[in-house]
């Protein structure tokens, strides 16, 4: 009763069906494809971020492998007055810096976006603090912020507008200000650019269509230009807050989170603790801990910013 | 509502200029369009009367006050856009509330004002939507609500209907004239599209160049064309158009290339061998057994209401004709057509100005 050409071709292997049914099929051909990518983000990412969550548990030390000892280090950083002092700076530092980058980027943005005469060059310029590696910046302004050679202490004395030279970096509220000018200037080209480009994409017509229906320049920006950029504001300050919340580089050329740790941020504490200081799992553990701010800035902008009614077609 | 006074009005981008003098008079509740090829020069003389262009020269007047340095909120006019400019984070209500919004109008008086809007334009259901939800034509609505909502002197439209598909620009171009016979707002009307510009319009201003070729009513253009190039651009398939000279030995005729020959009426001024073009709408010509000119039949497009025939005389040149009868062609065969001399257009070879030779009817 058999079909009698199933009799006579030979079967294929079990093994050699199921890959050639593989083979056709879409998902596992993405799949395939995805493949090198997914191992990069496994290599790269994935793995030393998980090292460093488990390094949080242990109490390992440059040097000697720990062992798991659970929430012991977070609760040792639980009563430690210095990293609540980090987090209360790194929190400062971000909010004080993304709030200066935004307003400053976002005035900035408004005068490029006008028809200057050498546009292209002044756009060109802008860009020059973010261009520059950080380091160097950073050292440039520790030049600029010296005790001794200042050159701001020196043209406000040539002024006559101080009597003495600016204590900086020394004192803790001025630190505070310097890194977070410091870290202003660095950021104000990466908003200032990228609002510039969302302006662009916002069309003229609209602007002439507010202005014909008795729009003042306020009115033109507060109804057409903010509205309309608030998309693009949203994706640009979460990277900007992400940046901020995260430097390294500026504090550890300029302070080293001094003086008496009133510039540490939460990444220069878990530097300082992990590497320099040795303890491994602590340092992670700081490290960590910065991971539910993070968060919470990326889900406040993708829900309370980035998504709006008017941006979505159809749906009636 | 107002006229509008435009009074010998150039335009320079730089050292390039853009309108050579241009005047034009529009009566209180006219429609009027301007009309002409890309680059003419048309929608620039529009946004100069609202005001989003500076006048380099010349005055334009709104009723009985000079605008050339009035802010464009103060001129009292709306404008429909080509992109119709909707703002895309408002409601079509808020769209529409925008103006009154900004004038501080209450907000009971505004969504009168909306209301009554979207009841004469069909928008009621669509009042809390927002622009991307919208169709083409329905955007279109919105744009001419916001203008409507206003209450301006002045309307003024640029190309509102080039990015609406064939069907639905019929539809609208009815639509905006309905709503002129019944607001009577003075209209000024920007299109590249002459049929557009015919049905429309109580007064076409043909442009080209920067200058105005001619003004007139619709059919005055149709019948009258001041020179050569309002005659191929007004009326559609264009006016068929011969090159040749005057020929006054015996009755006068148009003598063309390729030994054409066609009589002309009998009282004309043009004196004998003067180069001239002539010219004959489609839908003039007619079939003819032994005199006329000699066509070969090249595409024949019955439309059901009519046929058109295109073909070429010995010499090359393209013949379009439009008959009511359902005749019927094979391509390559030769017919004759003929014109009555009342209904043929003579333009002077060299300067493209109409000579009069038709009978005043």
């Amino acid at each position: 009763m058999a079909v009698p050409s199933a009799a006579v071709q030979p079967r294929p292997s079990i093994l050699s069906r199921s890959l050639s049914s593989l083979a056709e099929s879409r998902n596992a051909l993405g799949f395939g494809f995805m493949l090198p990518a997914a191992a990069l983000l496994l290599v790269f990412l994935t793995y030393p971020l998980g090292l460093g969550v488990w390094l949080g548990f242990t109490d390992a030390r440059i040097g000697r492998p720990g062992i798991f000892i659970g929430l012991e280090n977070y609760e040792y950083l639980w009563s430690d007055a210095v990293f609540w002092l980090s987090v209360f700076n790194t929190l400062l530092y971000t909010i004080s810096a993304s709030i200066l980058k935004f307003a400053l980027g976002l005035w900035l943005a408004l005068i490029l976006n006008q028809n200057l005469p050498f546009k292209s060059f002044f756009r060109a310029i802008v860009l020059l603090p973010w261009v520059v590696p950080t380091v160097l910046s950073a050292i440039a302004f520790w030049w600029i912020y010296d005790a001794q050679f200042s050159i701001l202490s020196w043209a406000l004395q040539q002024m006559g507008l101080i009597d003495h030279r600016i204590n900086f970096l020394g004192d803790p509220t001025n630190a505070r200000a310097s890194v977070i000018a410091a870290n202003v200037w660095r950021g104000i080209p990466f908003v200032a650019i990228t609002l510039l480009a969302g302006l662009q994409t916002i069309p003229q017509s609209l602007y002439e269509a507010a202005t014909l229906d008795g729009a003042s320049r306020w009115q033109l920006f507060r109804y057409v230009t903010l509205p309309l950029l608030t998309p693009i504001i949203a994706i640009t300050m979460t990277f900007s807050v992400l940046f901020t919340f995260t430097d390294f580089q500026l504090i550890y050329v300029l302070t080293r989170g001094g003086p008496v740790n009133a510039t540490h941020l939460m990444a220069t504490l878990s530097f300082q603790r992990g590497i320099s200081g040795g303890q491994l799992g602590e340092g992670a553990a700081i490290a960590v801990a910065m991971i539910p701010f993070l968060l919470a800035a990326i889900l406040f902008s993708y829900f309370g910013l980035q998504r709006r009614k008017w941006q979505q077609g159809g749906g009636d | 509502m107002a006229s509008v006074a435009i009074g010998d009005v150039y335009k320079s981008f730089g050292t390039v200029e853009i309108l050579h003098g241009v005047s034009v008079d529009i009566k209180d509740g006219e429609f009027v369009t301007l009309v002409g090829p890309s680059g003419c020069g048309k929608s620039t003389l529009l946004r100069m009367i609202a005001g989003l262009e500076k006048i380099s020269r010349g005055q334009i007047a709104i009723g009985e006050r000079v605008v050339n340095n009035v802010a464009p909120k103060e001129r009292d006019v709306a404008m429909v856009f080509q992109n119709y400019a909707l703002y895309p984070h408002m409601t079509v209500a808020e769209n529409m509330a925008f103006s009154l919004m900004l004038k501080g109008v209450s907000k009971a008086e505004s969504d009168a004002g909306v209301q009554r809007a979207a009841e004469i334009l069909g928008l009621v259901p669509l009042l809390s939507r927002y622009p991307r939800q919208l169709s083409g034509g329905q955007r279109q609505r919105v744009a001419m609500g916001r203008a409507i909502v206003r209450d301006p002197a002045v309307f003024l439209f640029d190309e509102p209907l080039s990015n609406l598909d064939a069907k639905l620009r019929v539809q609208m171009r009815a639509e905006i004239k309905e709503l002129h016979q019944r607001l009577k707002t003075t209209t000024v009307y920007v299109t590249h599209d002459q049929i557009e510009a015919m049905t429309m319009a109580d007064k076409i201003v043909v442009m080209h160049d920067g200058i105005v070729e001619q003004i007139g009513p619709p059919l005055e253009l149709y019948d009258r064309p001041n020179n050569l190039f309002v005659a191929s651009f007004i009326g559609s398939p264009a006016m068929n158009l011969l090159r040749g000279e005057i020929a006054t030995d015996g009755s006068p005729s148009f003598r063309g290339s390729g030994g054409i020959s066609i009589p002309l009426a009998s009282a004309l001024s043009i004196g004998n061998g003067e180069p001239v073009v002539l010219g004959i709408r489609p839908e003039h010509l007619r079939l003819s057994d032994h005199q006329g000119i000699p066509v070969t039949v090249a595409v024949v497009e019955p439309t059901g209401s009519e046929v058109q025939l295109i073909g070429r005389t010995a010499s090359g040149e393209e013949i379009v004709a439009n008959f009511r009868e359902r005749h019927s062609f094979t391509p390559g065969e030769t017919i004759r057509l003929t014109a009555d001399p009342g209904l043929i257009h003579l333009f002077h070879g060299e300067t493209g100005q109409r000579f009069e030779t038709r009978t005043e009817q």
